[in-house]
């Protein structure tokens, strides 16, 4: 079976258990809600440290609320040993990988879809004038978190602790994605906003080396 | 069983050791279990039962010796793997999704032809055509286990491996469970089960005991019958 034919089989799938069960909808919903509410209460931040913050903000909202969900990613495939029959099929190992981790960007995306409105008011942001080139910055740096957080996810499945082990194998070396989009989406809600060219070239080819690299290496992440 | 099998496909272990960490599950297996044969493995829990299936299906590899699958000399791994049912201690399917929604899933990745017609023989064989649309969460322990050997089938698979798959049935499920296998083997398939089960034994024309990671005992090879397929 070709790739495309069984990593769209793969992400049907995710696609329509979350549909069902809504369990990462739901965590990750409720979770970036309460950042947003909680730090624009505790800082009642003026309209300059509203801009200087929301892009921290969001990055690192949008970081923890995808490390809960990524925990789900491989975990789900154990209570039954669906990972097993995964493996067992005759299909590239990176079909795998590749259908998860477009399952997981498309759930971050619509976090994400859903939460830049709700940080935009929240934090009295305006974020129309520049929606297109931040929706390139987001883009990329998703798309950076969700193939990361695929693999480490696969990587630390079996692992005891696994729930403290992601975010600590995440965190240092997501750290690159996490810069650069908050500097490059900072460029963005100063009063004259520009695209950070440096820093959208860096998630670019950050995004571009890690899906080469899982690529590369899906036969033993998905191995024993 | 109304399923038809291709010719089937055997399996020879040959020296094989498996090592996780301090633990050696496997000392120097070796095992030929020729295109056909129906084979009980026995032995205590902790033996290596689930880890001889487990590298059989190509799941688990060996830290020493050479699995070799008889019948599929020169292929790939993906494409053995592809001719090999695995129904293991757990059920192997999601229970999110319906029977029917499992058995497209798998049969949409192993790219089988005509799959809707495939399905509802699988679910007749088994027995769920009547709960094909409920989700596998909400089904008794009897029928995952009916939804995990449909899961297995397919593909129609040349080699079959269950792990236990008595374990938590009934007395009747027990029943179906025998005549399934028994069907299994008559249609042609090479079928290896390890079980606690003595039920089990009288189905297969070869029992082999492990323990430890040894085999133990192996009945004589030169009185296995084979099956139809393998015959010819």
């Amino acid at each position: 079976m070709n790739l495309p034919r069984s990593a769209g089989a793969v992400l049907a799938k995710e696609l329509r258990i979350e549909l069902r069960t809504r369990d990462l909808t739901h965590t990750v919903l409720f979770f970036v809600l309460m950042v947003a509410g909680l730090f624009s209460f505790a800082f009642s931040p003026t309209a300059d440290e509203s801009r200087r913050i929301l892009p921290g903000l969001i990055w690192m909202a949008f970081f923890f609320a995808g490390t809960l969900m990524l925990q789900l990613c491989f975990v789900r495939e154990q209570a039954n040993d669906t990972l097993a029959a995964l493996r067992l099929a005759p299909i590239d190992p990176f079909a795998i990988l590749l259908g998860k981790l477009l399952a997981n960007f498309l759930f971050l995306a619509a976090a994400e879809i859903v939460f830049v409105p709700v940080f935009s008011v929240f934090y009295n942001v305006s974020v129309l004038p520049v929606l297109g080139r931040l929706i390139l910055v987001l883009f990329l740096g998703t798309f950076g978190l969700a193939v990361v957080g695929t693999v480490f996810s696969a990587m630390t499945a079996q692992a005891r602790m696994r729930e403290l082990l992601l975010p600590m194998l995440l965190l240092p070396v997501l750290a690159p994605v996490l810069i650069a989009g908050v500097e490059a989406t900072g460029e963005l809600l100063v009063p004259h906003p520009s695209l950070a060219r440096e820093w959208v070239s860096m998630l670019a080819g950050f995004d571009v080396i890690f899906l080469t690299a899982t690529w590369l290496l899906s036969g033993f992440l998905v191995e024993e | 069983m109304d399923i038809a099998l291709t010719t089937s496909l055997g399996v020879e272990f040959d020296r094989v050791e498996k090592r996780f960490g301090a633990l050696l599950a496997l000392r120097k297996v070796t095992l030929r279990i020729a295109p056909g044969e129906f084979v009980a493995l026995f032995g205590p829990n902790g033996s290596g039962k689930t880890t001889l299936l487990r590298m059989a299906a190509l799941l688990v590899r060996p830290s020493a010796g050479r699995v070799t699958h008889l019948g599929a000399e020169g292929r790939g791994a993906g494409e053995i793997r592809g001719q090999i049912g695995l129904v293991g201690h757990k059920a192997l399917v999601y229970d999110e999704l319906t029977a029917r929604e499992n058995l497209g899933f798998f049969a949409r990745l192993y790219g089988v032809s005509r799959p809707a017609e495939r399905i509802s023989r699988v679910l007749d064989a088994v027995g769920l055509r009547q709960r094909a649309d409920d989700v596998a969460g909400v089904f008794s322990r009897g029928m995952r286990q009916r939804l995990a050997i449909a899961r297995a089938l397919i593909t129609e698979p040349r080699l079959l491996l269950f792990d236990e798959p008595a374990t938590g049935l009934d007395r009747q499920g027990r029943d179906w469970l025998d005549r399934t296998l028994d069907g299994l083997h008559d249609a042609g398939a090479t079928v290896i089960v390890s079980t606690h089960d003595d039920s089990l034994a009288a189905l297969a024309a070869r029992s082999v005991h492990l323990d430890a990671g040894r085999v133990v005992r192996d009945t004589a090879a030169s009185a296995v019958p084979l099956a139809p397929e393998a015959r010819r």
